[in-house]
């Protein structure tokens, strides 16, 4: 009963009077806890979360930055796309053009060789009908002239013989006629 | 539990009081300081250095084991406790809170362990240490941040009321701030522990009692209620414990905070 008159007698003790000892106790763990937890190990943790924020974010500005530039490439991919296009049209276009001046042209030249060759060709028939007809002429002076000495050298005999003689000379034009015209 | 055999020996049931909070020396004849909380007290300590040793000691970028729960633990306190009270001064403050915060949330569990099943913190000395070591860091930093006609112009005169509202809350803020707080500090985290041991003592006699040492048909109901009870408190404990833990660093936040950066 001694334990339970002991326990009676501390129930009188208030439990808001603290115990000195408990103080200096609580006082004392608190301070090992401070120091070795706080001031020990706090600082180390705070270090690392520090970098793997550091880290995190570096990563996320990395992305960040190879996405830009992928970005940029991709513009710039597109406009020399671009580009090419206007330009392989716009080759396109000039070699239109360029052909169909080019069939123009060639179309003109046929033109003019061929007008320039039937002009050739009645100049030329105009001057071979100029020459043939200028021979002709001079042919005729002398055949005429020919056939007046003969009908005056063989004078005028005989009717007969005279009008054989035209008709000689007459056959022979018209065989020389033939002749030349052949 | 003998203690409380002891008390109900007439046969009677008696509810447990606050006797069960004194505790002999651990051993006949020891001085009286060699008490079961003063053990636990420093098993305590020890065991918040040693997981805070396993958690912290070598961080690694990417935590694993130990530093998960560590940082869970070390997280909570920056994101509820420090940063909320104290801004940009938060991490200057982390160990101070984070030893505040394990040490005193240790303390608590040891009241649902078995086998220790005493929450240190019942006995009104450990918080009134951590009470006062902050009471003295708040008027220090008080003094030095805003000077000493300062801190108490701030503290009792906030600016921007009409002039005969100070005459009544002048007094006031004084009396809360410098005399009331700290002892509130304290007592809020004391009174918690020992009405939450308390009542777990009273539910678990009423087991032990209704179904071992008197069983009767008729009271075993009431027996089978208070293990029910015992159970569901232990939960609520927990709870408790752990609120009580938050709520005192979270406190201690605050009053720092208010000393670096007094209201406007």
């Amino acid at each position: 009963m001694t334990l339970g008159a002991g326990l009676l007698a501390a129930e009188a003790e208030n439990p808001l009077i603290p115990h000195a000892y408990e103080l200096i106790v609580g006082g004392f763990a608190f301070l090992v806890v401070f120091v070795v937890v706080g001031k020990i190990l706090t600082p180390r943790i705070q270090k690392t979360l520090e970098e793997r924020t550091e880290a995190i974010e570096g990563g996320i500005k990395k992305a960040a930055e190879a996405q830009a530039e992928a970005q940029r490439t991709l513009e710039d991919y597109r406009a020399k796309l671009n580009e090419a296009r206007h330009e392989a049209a716009r080759m396109r276009e000039e070699a239109r053009e360029q052909a169909a001046q080019i069939k123009a042209e060639l179309r003109e030249e046929a033109q003019a060789e061929a007008r320039r060759l039937i002009e050739a060709a009645h100049a030329q028939i105009e001057a071979d009908r100029r020459q043939a007809f200028t021979q002709l002429r001079a042919e005729l002076g002398r055949l005429s002239t020919e056939l007046a000495s003969r009908i005056v050298g063989e004078s005028l005999e005989d009717e007969t013989r005279q009008s054989r003689v035209v008709d000689r000379f007459l056959d022979e034009l018209e065989s020389a006629g033939e002749a030349a015209v052949r | 539990m003998s203690a409380l055999t002891v008390l109900a020996a007439d046969g009677e049931f008696e509810a447990p009081g606050p006797s069960i909070f004194n505790f002999p020396p651990l051993w006949d004849g020891g001085p009286a300081w060699a008490s079961k909380p003063v053990l636990f007290a420093l098993v305590g300590a020890l065991i918040v250095c040693v997981l805070a040793w396993g958690a912290f000691a070598r961080p690694k970028l990417v935590p694993r084991g130990m530093q998960n729960i560590g940082e869970l633990g070390y997280l909570f306190v920056r994101d509820q406790v420090a940063r909320p009270f104290l801004g940009k001064d938060a991490e200057r403050w982390m160990p101070l809170m984070v030893s505040l915060f394990f040490l005193i949330l240790l303390w608590n569990l040891f009241g649902v362990v078995p086998f220790v099943q005493i929450p240190i913190a019942s006995h009104i000395a450990f918080p009134a240490v951590f009470a006062i070591t902050i009471y003295v860091i708040k008027i220090y930093l008080g003094i030095k941040h805003q000077g000493f006609i300062g801190y108490f112009k701030n503290m009792m005169f906030p600016p921007g009321l009409p002039k005969p509202i100070y005459l009544l809350l002048a007094p006031i803020e004084f009396l809360s701030n410098l005399i009331i707080a700290p002892f509130t500090h304290a007592v809020r985290l004391f009174a918690n522990m020992f009405a939450g041991h308390m009542l777990l003592a009273f539910f678990s006699m009423v087991g032990f009692w209704f179904l071992i040492e008197r069983p009767t048909i008729a009271g075993a109901a009431v027996g089978v209620l208070g293990v029910v009870m015992t159970i569901v408190m232990t939960g609520f404990e927990i709870f408790i414990e752990y609120l009580q833990a938050f709520l005192f660093t979270m406190l201690a936040a605050m009053y720092i905070g208010g000393s670096l950066h007094p209201e406007h």
